[in-house]
């Protein structure tokens, strides 16, 4: 019946790439349609940003803010939790880690600043998660819900606090001012000079020893043991006394934490200042690597390269192909979150006959093969 | 003065609320049946860019609507088969249509019209409004000329399509046996099942009607509201019908209720931009777009009224055996 009688492999691999594929091929036809070769356009895009050094950094760069968001979804996701407003939380970080700066950036050295930023971001990012965390818990108000309307109290919120109070004095672009060059994320060119002037940073480091630390948390922790076990089956979980609530406030509260941790990146190693709606849609695609990841830390790495190699990619592409435009990749995000995420099982039972034909020994008597 | 504020305000509430109700009643429909319908928003925004576009293909709104109700359906039998044939999982399915569509209506809007996501102006090719006969002699009578000219006659006949749906969307859930079914489907499926009625078929119809229900919410603003399709036009109209509908208790009536109150937030918005008030001063529009939000979240918190979903919502049918 499930997925349970396929091999590891099978499931953990080989189903995910075919979804994987069947998304792309969907792209593939709809840039047909719009008259332009796909095959060009992925020698186009693989070109851009994989086998050019300086392209290969954008893409991991922009895969550094991915595994953040990834990991929040994934976290939030292995209690039971769809946490769709990564995004909010997200923007609301960048806020946390404005503060932040623009208290301390006159004062302290940069080695104290950056981890203050971080601690701000993160702070924030948990409190826009609490609510919809807490009202879950104790009112069993539906998070999903929830989580999209503090989205969109993020956005009208974040535009009044930036349009209102952050704008410096004089200027018309609604963002904050230009932070102290202490406060940037050291670059890895400096040590690899071979990436060129790309905003590839230290973020990158991080992400990686989030993505173990996720691991080990989720898989190796008794803590990780309950959250799976809430996830699982709440009912048992409860009975065999996990305190169901409090797993799902502080489940909450790391996955809006991770989420405000990516705007360190996109705000500390890019831009250097708060701007109107910077999150851009991160918050989202970390749903669809979660998915398309499996919520497995391999996996999550795996697909944020892939969405950074899109976005980047995407970008070169639609300066060469106008008919191509980068909302192309928001579709395509939405087919591999179709694919990947509510389909995942769509050619299990193909799969499952192909291998009960290879193996006479399980297959099921049902069935022909 | 004040009393051309409220009448504006009513006005515009009235002008408002049928992109809430049409989306609301359709998510009614999925939802009932026991389909959770996150989609509704890429629904709409898939059919306002339909409609906008084929209008201004055809220059005839009429065809554009036919269109946006061939796409909305076409993407509400997408989400039955995730949702009912493969038994996927139906807030996902939602999402990726709401993000897939949209990317798409910019790319393609890019690609007929060249005009950044936007599609041409239908200048007098939208929905004409209705005006009732009698409106110019009344014109002049007080309140009342403006009672019958503003706010029974001179809208689209969208408007009227609207509200009119809202009694007849009543009696086919309580009353015909189809709204039995579907009931009893969102609440337990295995008892219509055990009673020899079908699960899957009686949900595919479900999400079937959501779909050409949905797509006039798109045609409305597309064709009728604005003109012509622009990205991300629907602005969270989608989220904010599901709210409604969790607001009203997933019954037709009250759910219609939420959806103009809404529209009054909606047209108190407008209204108050940029007015000076007594003790508060000015409030910014972006605060005041927060309140439907914010209201929402209070109402999902159980504080103001107690809302409950149809049980089985979410959860694919397995058949027992």
């Amino acid at each position: 019946m499930t997925k349970t009688d396929l091999p590891r492999w099978a499931t953990g691999f080989v189903l995910p790439l075919l979804n994987l594929l069947s998304a792309l091929l969907v792209a593939a036809l709809v840039i047909r349609l719009l008259g332009e070769s796909p095959i060009e356009s992925l020698t186009i895009l693989v070109n851009s940003a994989i086998v050019n050094p300086e392209g290969l950094a954008y893409t991991l760069f922009y895969a550094s803010t991915f595994v953040f968001t990834g990991l929040a979804v994934s976290v939030a996701m292995q209690a039971g939790l769809f946490n769709i407003g990564a995004e909010g939380q997200m923007y609301v970080g960048g806020l946390g880690l404005t503060i932040a700066m623009l208290a301390f950036d006159a004062h302290l050295p940069g080695w104290l600043l950056i981890p203050a930023g971080m601690l701000g971001a993160a702070l924030f990012g948990a409190l826009w998660a609490f609510l919809p965390g807490w009202l879950q818990a104790k009112r069993g108000s539906h998070v999903v819900v929830t989580t999209i309307m503090f989205n969109f109290i993020a956005a009208s919120l974040m535009n009044f606090i930036i349009v209102k109070y952050l704008i410096p004095e004089g200027q018309q672009n609604p963002a904050s001012r230009v932070f102290a060059d202490g406060a940037a994320l050291p670059l890895l060119s400096t040590w690899f000079p071979q990436l060129g002037d790309t905003p590839l940073n230290i973020a990158l480091p991080l992400a990686v020893v989030a993505l173990a630390a996720y691991g080990i948390l989720v898989w190796r922790s008794s803590w990780g043991y309950r959250l799976r076990a809430t996830g699982l089956n709440a009912r048992a979980a409860h009975y065999a006394g996990v305190r169901i609530s409090r797993t799902i406030v502080v489940t909450m509260l790391i996955s809006g934490a991770l989420a405000g941790f990516a705007a360190v990146n996109s705000v500390l190693g890019s831009t250097h200042y708060l701007s109107l709606n910077f999150p851009a849609g991160a918050g989202f695609v970390g749903i669809a690597i979660a998915l398309m990841g499996r919520q497995h830390p391999v996996g999550i790495f795996l697909s944020s390269v892939l969405f950074g190699a899109l976005i980047q990619g995407g970008f070169d592409l639609s300066l060469e192909k106008p008919n191509i435009p980068q909302e192309t990749f928001i579709f395509i995000q939405g087919l591999i979150i179709l694919f990947c995420g509510a389909m995942e099982n769509l050619y299990a039972p193909a799969l499952r006959r192909l291998l009960g034909a290879a193996r006479p020994r399980h297959a099921t008597t049902k069935e022909p093969a | 003065m004040e009393d051309l504020h409220i009448a504006t305000i009513v006005v515009s509430t009235i002008r408002n609320a049928p992109v809430l109700m049409f989306a609301a009643l359709a998510g009614l429909f999925a939802e009932r049946s026991g389909v959770v319908d996150i989609g509704l928003e890429g629904k709409i925004l898939g059919s306002a860019f339909a409609s906008a576009a084929v209008a201004y293909a055809t220059q005839n709104p009429w065809y554009g609507v036919l269109a946006g109700v061939a796409v909305s359906t076409a993407l509400a039998l997408v989400q039955a088969f995730v949702s009912i044939t493969q038994k996927g999982n139906q807030l996902v399915c939602g999402i990726a249509i709401n993000i897939a569509m949209s990317g798409l209506t910019f790319v393609l809007a890019q690609f007929f019209f060249q005009q950044g996501g936007r599609t041409p102006d239908l200048g007098d090719n939208r929905l004409a409004e209705i005006v009732l006969p009698g409106t110019a002699a009344l014109d002049n009578v007080p309140f009342l000329g403006w009672l019958y000219g503003h706010v029974i006659g001179g809208h689209s006949v969208l408007v009227y399509a609207a509200f009119a749906l809202v009694p007849v969307v009543h009696w086919v859930v309580y009353h015909s046996r189809f709204g039995l079914r579907l009931r009893a489907c969102g609440e337990n499926p295995h008892a219509l099942d055990a009673a020899g009625v079908s699960v899957e078929r009686t949900r595919y119809l479900a999400m079937f009607v959501a779909g050409v229900l949905c797509s006039f919410s798109g045609a409305y603003l597309a064709i009728v509201q604005s003109g012509f399709f622009l990205r991300d036009m629907s602005a969270g109209a989608g989220y904010l019908a599901l709210t409604a509908l969790v607001f009203g208790n997933w019954r037709p009536l009250h759910t219609v209720l939420g959806c103009l109150m809404f529209g009054l937030f909606g047209a108190i918005q407008i209204q108050l931009e940029g007015v000076d008030l007594p003790v508060v001063g000015r409030i910014p529009g972006s605060l005041i777009q927060m309140i439907p939000y914010v209201v929402t979240v209070v109402v999902l918190a159980g504080l103001m009224a107690k809302s409950v979903a149809p049980k089985a919502i979410g959860k694919p049918f397995v058949k027992s055996r």
